[in-house]
């Protein structure tokens, strides 16, 4: 367990970030090691989030930053905000899902999509930590493909009747609002559902292997009125969504650099003080060799997430470039972590490691927001011209 | 109440630090510079004092350009002014002493704090110089400080205890840890201190009274001897550490 991180950067990726960029990442990196390392196996031991870091997550600015200053946010950079992910999933893949929910899929489409009132009324208390959201697309028959969705909204005098059930939510337990996408007549739209409203339920979901110190649910609608004023105004149809989507992307593939660099000097350290036949296990070219690929791969995710951090900034990125990195990340951050288990052998399944748990969380990790198959088609159709997953359609 | 703070850059204790080619200075390739730690002490003690009494805040240090970045890093944290007296090349203690001190007399400072020592050269002198060229008292090694009016009571490290000790504003005080737990730099301070301007000025004394001769490294350590793996070794090890290493 390295609560001296001091990152991982063989191609001294660091002379390409700003002082400004480089302080954001070690206040979280401090913030990491202090206040998460050590009490983070417990609570995924006991399947808890841990709800007391809230405030002082809030306090250091982790929760919309990207957004401007009137809405409780910092106009921060993209490179810096993702930085700041790869530490907070160095820490735990289901603290940086709490900092990604609330930032990139319930913040964001409010500050996109949403009217005046609803900017300010809710972003400023999210930034804060006051207020807890959550972001309810999936459903239980519908998860790659969400255009599918069966929750609808009815007009009703002065609002909308919603119908319907999301399942596999992070946070939606512990929200205070949720950002529930329906279909009214036919097209997908948003509703900030909020926690009071009369038919919303959230019952928590037990026994994940993965993700432990996360919270996920479902979300219960019954028959739930949810007043004209609290309809995301500003966009229709499946691009809202897919569009938080996106952003909750962005960060996931900086984030599992976090726990893959978090594996690869677990290991690192591990082989070097480990003795066998004589000498330590890092002398064998077995080690080496393992050592050696997990390495090369973050190096080539660092280097892809910092061009992808860029473009984003520039308003060059495509979505499908985020496809690539989220992709590729999750894939190889998995397979890191596994190696990492390999090579700390017995030692590698007991939680005085954090190898198992960053494994385990990465199965979910390489899973949501897009399965790794799905992004696979999709820059597969943006290089044929042939969506693979859509048989009858044309691609658009 | 005017608090000043004086901070010095140093490499990062984790630092492997390599002697330059000259012999007698370090080499900075790869070499990641952080805020003294215990200057970072003496800031936040100025932050809480702020916090405590009202009043302003103002870090100064001596260095290259690179050092502004301790300078950012203390504005990150919420210090509100700072002035880099710039220096390219390695100035003694005295006359870093000197250099501070000829900003210091024009501020009037009701405090002025430091680290108790700087973590590369470990000369432990810039504090207590600092007091003596503007003729103020100095506390040093200081684990606890409380500030009431005009009156100062400070709780120092001495061997094997502590000491409670009084004086009168305005005082030079050097941090020891102990003090304060340093607070992180919020992300919104750091957005903030990219914008907040340092003042910048050339050093007024240049003239070193030490002469830095060589460097060296400490021997590495001799490998060591592994006498068995069990208790039938123990005899044998008692024998060695009486016989051979005499600490026993």
């Amino acid at each position: 367990m390295s609560a001296n991180f001091k990152g991982v950067d063989y191609f001294n990726i660091d002379a390409l970030l700003s002082e400004e960029e480089k302080m954001i990442r070690e206040t979280t990196r401090d913030f990491v090691n202090k206040e998460v390392i050590p009490i983070i196996e417990h609570h995924n031991q006991a399947m808890t989030f841990p709800k007391e870091l809230i405030p002082q997550m809030a306090e250091l600015g982790f929760f919309g930053p990207t957004l401007p200053a009137e809405y409780g946010g910092l106009g921060m950079n993209n490179v810096a905000y993702g930085l700041m992910m790869a530490e907070l999933e160095r820490g735990d893949s289901g603290l940086r899902s709490f900092a990604s929910v609330q930032s990139g899929l319930v913040m964001y489409p409010i500050y996109t999509y949403g009217s005046e009132e609803q900017k300010k009324r809710w972003l400023p208390a999210m930034a804060k930590g006051e207020k807890i959201g959550c972001f309810g697309l999936t459903e239980p028959d519908y998860g790659s493909n969400p255009g599918g969705m069966i929750t609808t909204a009815k007009k009703s005098d002065g609002g909308y009747i919603l119908n319907g059930a999301k399942m596999w939510i992070t946070n939606s337990p512990i929200s205070d609002v949720a950002v529930v996408w329906a279909k009214l007549d036919g097209v997908v739209n948003g509703f900030l559902v909020e926690r009071d409203f009369k038919g919303f339920s959230t019952p928590e979901m037990k026994g994940k292997l993965s993700l432990r110190a996360s919270i996920t649910g479902e979300i219960i609608l019954q028959d739930v009125f949810v007043p004209e004023e609290n309809r995301l105004p500003n966009v229709t149809g499946l691009k809202g969504p897919l569009s938080c989507l996106n952003q909750a992307r962005y960060g996931i593939a900086w984030g599992v650099l976090g726990a893959a660099m978090e594996c690869y000097v677990t290991a690192l350290e591990y082989s070097l003080s480990r003795i066998q036949f004589d000498r330590p296990i890092a002398a064998f070219q077995i080690t080496q060799e393992k050592l050696v690929w997990m390495l090369n791969e973050i190096t080539k995710g660092q280097l892809m997430c910092y061009k992808l951090g860029r473009m984003k900034d520039e308003g060059t990125l495509k979505h499908t470039h985020v496809s690539m990195a989220k992709r590729n990340n999750c894939e190889f951050a998995l397979t890191v972590c596994r190696m990492a288990r390999e090579i700390l052998g017995a030692n590698g399944i007991l939680d005085e490691y954090p190898v198992m748990r960053h494994a385990n969380n990465l199965e979910s990790v390489k899973t949501y927001e897009g399965t790794h198959e799905m992004h696979t088609l999709i820059i597969g159709e943006d290089i044929t011209g042939i969506p693979a997953f859509r048989a009858d359609e044309k691609s658009n | 109440m005017k608090i000043a703070v004086c901070i010095s850059q140093v490499p990062d204790t984790t630092t492997k630090v390599k002697i330059g080619s000259d012999g007698k200075s370090i080499d900075p390739s790869g070499v990641t510079f952080i805020i003294n730690p215990y200057d970072e002490f003496a800031v936040e003690e100025a932050l809480k004092l702020k916090e405590k009494q009202g009043g302003e805040t103002f870090v100064l240090t001596l260095g290259k350009d690179s050092a502004k970045e301790v300078i950012r890093k203390a504005y990150a944290m919420g210090i509100e002014k700072g002035l880099l007296i710039k220096s390219e090349t390695e100035l003694d203690s005295y006359a870093v002493a000197r250099n501070l001190a000829d900003v210091l007399k024009d501020i009037n400072a009701d405090i002025i704090l430091c680290g108790k020592q700087s973590i590369d050269f470990d000369n432990n002198q810039v504090g207590s110089l600092l007091a003596e060229m503007l003729g103020l008292p100095s506390i040093s090694v200081v684990v606890g400080l409380t500030v009431e009016g005009n009156k100062v009571r400070a709780e120092r490290e001495v061997e094997g205890g502590k000491e409670v000790v009084e004086s009168t504003l305005p005082v030079v005080i050097c941090a020891q840890r102990g003090l304060n737990e340093p607070r992180y730099p919020n992300l919104k301070g750091i957005m903030q201190a990219k914008s907040k301007p340092i003042e910048e000025k050339q050093p007024a004394y240049t003239q070193n009274k030490i002469e830095i001769l060589s460097m060296s490294l400490p021997k590495p350590k001799p490998k060591g001897k592994i006498v068995g793996t069990d208790l039938s070794a123990v005899p044998e090890l008692v024998r060695l550490l009486r016989e051979e290493a005499k600490v026993i």
